[in-house]
């Protein structure tokens, strides 16, 4: 991906983010991540059925880097199941931290590739991720206690 | 005014950000380093010449201090690390065992984390009730909606002098006047007011005045607790150990010096105390009064030039120190601190310690915009022609 490429998709997703704004929260699982070295705040709602995330949003104010990629990640996630969401969770923390990945698993949340470049910005990139993954934990918990 | 004197300005930055902490003139760096390289000793302590010198520079920094504030005596001032400090001493040391269960105590959404929290600690902790005043239209304290919430419980009012988000000033001397004629108690945040108005303890008749050296050209770590004697006498000491003694013996009986070394404890920032004099110094030999005619003249000419940019937002328009709060219209605030830092602008992003004012702004985060003496309108001529350039924001930052 050139650098303009993956600059475009960043702004489009700042400026039209995908799923942003929930009226009904019902059912949908609650997250919210603060990031301790800056002030984005996020809430992201995610509604799983038998494994599977078939719905999500985000609300909240973020930096660029974080809203284009919360709303990157709902794109990417939506109709997967816990276990590909993962998957495709894993692959995306390669990246970020330099290791080998699979990019065709990541669509266009390959437009982070250069962001350990700025270290500080890491942080924001994988805020959305670190929020996804509470929701997978309280998701599995929920499960235990019903069984 | 005196850019010189300032090394820090020699790093071709613009530096905006002085409400979070200030450079330092040559005369403070000297003052810090000659301690250390020339007359290194304890204070209070030896009989030889190097410590008497030192324990002269200590302790007649505190009639410096007391002088630049109009303190009645040197004994009402005690060097603390800091504004956070010298607020938790004053809640801790002295309210904690002053206030009862359901006295009130008033402060503002406004307010800084360290005139906030203290105080909802008491309040867990003793069943004390904070109340907010609230503020008029233009984020301002008014007496008026000062007795609207005052009741026959009221005991405490505690604001700062100027806010550091909005950068008002408020009417410390009416509303003293106010409160003592209800046997209220007048706790002051001076850390953004006493770098850059005249403070007079007396005229506004303060009891409790807190504020910290780095926001003021002095080093970071050491601050000032003023309260008014009768206060102090009966406060307790945070601390107990040395220095703070005057004598104790193996059948556990006690004696603790007078003021105000009993309220310093232990070895003191005998370094930054002594910066702090040459701080003060220097802001006397310039005057406080220019300085605040300068900063509100460079507040002037920055709304003057924002006016000509059409999507920033501005929140305080109306406040009457050197501090601007704006947002680029759709842009996060740290987005467009980032933007500035691309071109060595320090501004700051953020909700500036003051979580509660988004209740009243009705925004969360902003860029914040605070001058000092060194400030000039030629800064201000570069940070606007950046900002006019405003629609580059993603390129240059992403
Ligand atoms: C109004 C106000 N109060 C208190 C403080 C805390 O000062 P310090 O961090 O020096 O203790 C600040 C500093 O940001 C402030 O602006």
């Amino acid at each position: 991906m050139d650098s303009n490429l993956k600059r475009e998709i960043i702004i489009d997703n700042v400026e039209n983010p995908f799923h942003k704004g929930l009226e009904n929260k019902d059912d949908f699982i609650k997250a919210n991540t603060h990031n301790e070295s800056c002030i984005d705040n996020i809430d992201l709602y995610v509604k799983i059925e038998n494994e599977k995330i078939v719905d999500a949003y985000f609300e909240g104010e973020a930096c660029a880097i974080t809203t284009s990629a919360t709303s990157i990640m709902l794109k990417n996630i939506i109709g997967k199941t816990k276990e590909e969401a993962r998957d495709i969770m894993r692959e995306y923390y390669k990246m970020i931290e330099e290791e080998e990945f699979n990019n065709l698993k990541l669509g266009e949340l390959n437009a982070y590739q250069d962001i350990s470049k700025q270290p500080s910005r890491k942080k924001c990139a994988t805020l959305p991720f670190q929020t996804l993954e509470k929701t997978l934990i309280i998701s599995d918990m929920e499960i235990k206690d019903k069984n | 005014m005196q850019r010189e004197d300032f090394p820090m300005l020699n790093k071709d930055i613009i530096y905006f950000d002085n409400g979070a902490t200030t450079f330092k003139p040559k005369e403070v760096i000297n003052g810090v380093l000659d301690y250390y390289t020339n007359y290194t000793s304890n204070a209070h302590r030896g009989d030889y010449d190097l410590s008497q010198k030192v324990d002269y520079l200590y302790e007649s920094t505190r009639e410096v201090v007391q002088k630049f504030i109009n303190a009645e005596s040197s004994k009402e001032i005690i060097f603390t690390s800091g504004t956070t400090m010298s607020l938790n001493m004053i809640v801790s040391s002295f309210m904690r065992y002053y206030l009862a269960k359901g006295d009130e105590v008033l402060i503002t959404k406004s307010e800084h984390a360290s005139n906030v929290l203290p105080w909802l600690e008491l309040e867990r902790e003793k069943g004390i009730v904070v109340k907010y005043i609230p503020l008029d239209k233009d984020y301002k304290v008014t007496l008026e909606n000062i007795q609207k919430v005052v009741t026959s419980k009221t005991k405490v009012i505690s604001l700062a002098y100027v806010t550091n988000v909005i950068g008002d000033i408020r009417p410390i001397k009416e509303i003293s006047k106010f409160a003592h004629s209800k046997d209220i108690l007048m706790v002051v945040d001076g850390a953004q007011s006493v770098p850059h108005l005249k403070t007079d303890v007396i005229g506004d008749d303060i009891d409790f005045l807190a504020f910290s050296g780095h926001k003021m050209l002095g080093p970071t770590g050491v601050g000032v607790l003023y309260a008014k004697e009768k206060y102090l006498k009966v406060m307790k000491p945070l601390l107990y150990g040395g220095g703070m003694n005057s004598r104790f013996e193996s059948d556990k009986k006690v004696e603790y010096k007078d003021l105000p070394l009993r309220l310093e404890a232990g070895t003191q920032n005998i370094a930054g105390v002594l910066g702090l004099r040459e701080a003060i110094l220097y802001l006397e030999k310039i005057g406080i009064d220019k300085i605040h005619k300068h900063e509100v003249e460079l507040k002037k000419y920055l709304l003057k030039k924002l006016e000509t940019i059409d999507n920033i937002e501005i929140y305080n328009k109306q406040s009457e120190t050197g501090i601007v709060v704006f947002n680029i219209k759709n842009i996060f605030s740290e987005d467009t601190s980032r933007y500035l830092n691309h071109y060595k602008i320090c501004v700051r992003a953020g909700n500036h310690c003051t979580k509660m004012l988004k209740d009243e702004l009705g925004v969360k985060n902003t860029c914040r915009i605070s001058f000092y003496l060194y400030n000039t309108k030629e800064e201000i001529d570069k940070l606007i022609a950046i900002l006019k350039d405003n629609k580059r924001i993603y390129e240059v930052i992403l």
